[in-house]
């Protein structure tokens, strides 16, 4: 006779469970922990790079880095003299908890302040997966267009903030700024937005003005 | 996660998996039902069926102070008042409700 027994667990248990342990040990450390999702090349790295670049004078920071392929992102964000380790993840099209965990485990955290987790560019599963972060942003460039948040409404659900970058490129391409600004808000009420371009700085110091405030 | 709790309830096999599933969880239904198949192939839920309950948008309207059932994840406004809800209730799971299971056949002993 078949019988039915009651389990109530999270497929993804296992995840949350060694987030939570990660979290627990950036605390301890006292390291803010930052991630980067967006789509394929709206701008993490050169984000991540001026931030790094313009953060490393007065703070100890460090970055992981997560494609499917090629050390490239580690290569060109190693030249804002920081530690950074490259994630490759095969064919996998997201970061895990377990990955983040396997990168730093013979790092040393109490000496940090920052650090970054650029995800691979994918604006569909890295929603569903807590690296243990203090803070999750999501990229979008004006490039990309406007919609954005409403085709990828869960990756906008499940960030902090929002950053608007290559604003240098916004009149070239006739970026409705407003319209973006309402999308986000239909899709995560509240969201802070932050519109910069990582070429021009504009708006980097406000960012990081923010970042500061949060710890 | 069925390996472990056939072992310790006794059971042979897990005939069904009840599962909760949210369209927040970035996970779609018919992508996991064809991924289920290919999965259980060789593993004590070769012969399981995925049963599915889908939970809608559930958010809090803190002006209504009330629980709304929001029709689409493109927009989360209360469907009454049009205030904007950030506080959600339902919509992320993705979570195994209980497992079906079959005890190992033992035959009748003969009278």
């Amino acid at each position: 006779m078949p019988r039915i027994v009651e389990v109530r667990q999270k497929v993804l248990k296992q995840n949350d469970i060694l987030a939570r342990e990660l979290r627990q040990r950036f605390k301890d450390s006292g390291v803010f922990v930052v991630s980067l999702a967006s789509s394929p090349g709206s701008g993490k790295t050169a984000f991540l790079e001026k931030t790094l670049t313009l953060l490393r004078p007065d703070y100890k920071v460090a970055a992981l880095v997560g494609d499917l392929e090629t050390d490239n992102d580690a290569v060109r964000l190693a030249r804002a003299q920081v530690p950074v380790k490259q994630i490759t993840t095969g064919t996998l099209c997201h970061l895990e908890a377990s990955m983040i965990q396997h990168s730093i485990e013979d790092w040393q955290f109490d000496e940090l302040d920052f650090l970054f987790i650029e995800n691979v560019g994918n604006l569909v599963c890295p929603s569903s997966y807590d690296l243990g972060e203090n803070l999750r942003l999501v990229l979008l460039s004006v490039t990309e267009g406007e919609d954005k948040p409403l085709k990828y409404p869960t990756i906008f659900n499940t960030a902090d903030v929002a950053i608007i970058t290559k604003m240098d490129l916004a009149e070239a391409v006739e970026f409705d700024l407003p319209a973006a600004e309402a999308n986000i808000q239909r899709v995560r009420p509240g969201m802070k937005t932050i519109t910069l371009s990582s070429k021009t700085n504009t708006g980097m110091e406000a960012w990081l003005d923010y970042l500061k405030s949060m710890v | 996660m069925a390996e472990e709790q056939s072992e310790r309830h006794g059971a042979a096999k897990v005939t069904a998996v009840y599962l909760k599933l949210g369209p927040l969880s970035g996970v779609v239904k018919v992508a996991l039902e064809n991924a289920f198949s290919l999965a259980r192939e060789g593993t004590i839920l070769e012969n399981a069926h995925l049963v599915i309950e889908q939970i809608p948008i559930v958010a809090r309207c803190p002006k209504c102070v009330a629980d709304r059932t929001l029709p689409s994840m493109q927009a989360f406004i209360c469907p009454i008042c049009q205030t904007p809800l950030s506080e959600i209730i339902h919509g992320k799971e993705l979570e195994v409700v209980a497992l079906e299971m079959e005890d190992l056949e033992v035959p009748c002993p003969e009278l």
